[in-house]
């Protein structure tokens, strides 16, 4: 019932990355849970969550907003939205730069469903938060920075 | 199983605005307890949204999602009266479905 969205996260190097991984025993199979993109997951920096994304480098849009709050005084729930007005939008992400892995979450849209998704996420410490959005086949990204007073992560 | 989601869909003007609230720890993996011991990461990996038979949105999760996650999102087309659907599902294999009706 899901094939359609691994074949949109997976294409690209995501699954040539996770296979790789696999085979130089890092992770094990049983290890991957069913569907979840684990490599985009788990992966530390931005460049490398990108490529797990198969984002490759996008460009930055004006047609991608990412709304939050300039100051969050809670880390630990910060609302954080992305819209875009972008065409045939299939996937929207968010990222944030400096958490300890940068990827928060990341929704595929069927069609019909717009580009506009809100949640709430943790920061560790003050830090960009990228919103990464597909369009026609192509990533576009937007960035704003939020300040943390009270960070989300620690103990 | 998890405690009920909190399911609100509303149309207007031919657009569904569905927004969910979910009872989940998202424990990140990075907390220590008192005794200085790892807390195990908990959290949603994956959710998924229906209206009717059709996927409306199909979202997968960190563990950097806050405490009791929250989601908002909009389609087009739905009608007061459906029905809508959200499923979700744990990094340890536990899940969760809850429904709610159109307003």
């Amino acid at each position: 019932m899901n094939n359609q969205r691994r074949t949109v996260l997976k294409s690209g190097s995501g699954a040539a990355l996770l296979g790789l991984l696999a085979a130089a025993g890092l992770i094990t199979p049983g290890m991957a849970l069913a569907d979840w993109n684990k490599a985009a997951f788990d992966a530390k920096s931005m460049a490398d969550t990108l490529k797990a994304l198969g984002a490759g480098q996008p460009a930055d849009s004006k047609d991608v907003q990412v709304t939050g709050p300039d100051i969050a005084e809670n880390g630990a729930v910060v609302p954080v939205g992305v819209a875009s007005t972008l065409p045939n939008v299939t996937m929207v992400a968010i990222l944030i730069e400096k958490n300890p892995n940068a990827l928060a979450a990341s929704f595929v849209l069927p069609e019909g469903t717009e580009a506009n998704v809100q949640t709430r996420v943790k920061m560790g410490q003050t830090s960009n938060i990228y919103a990464l959005v597909k369009s026609d086949g192509k990533f576009f990204m937007a960035t704003k920075e939020i300040k943390v007073t009270l960070g989300g992560c620690g103990g | 199983m998890g405690n009920p989601m909190k399911i609100r869909a509303a149309n207007k003007d031919g657009v569904t605005e569905v927004k969910v609230l979910v009872s989940h720890e998202m424990e990140t993996g990075q907390r220590k307890d008192s005794a200085g011991a790892i807390v195990p990461a908990w959290f949603i990996t994956e959710l998924t949204a229906k209206h009717g038979d059709k996927l409306v949105l199909s979202s997968e999760f960190g563990p950097s999602v806050s405490k009791n996650p929250y989601l908002a999102f909009k389609f087009k087309g739905g009608a007061k009266g459906d029905k809508i659907v959200v499923s979700w599902k744990d990094n340890k294999g536990d899940s969760r479905t809850d429904e709610a009706v159109i307003a």
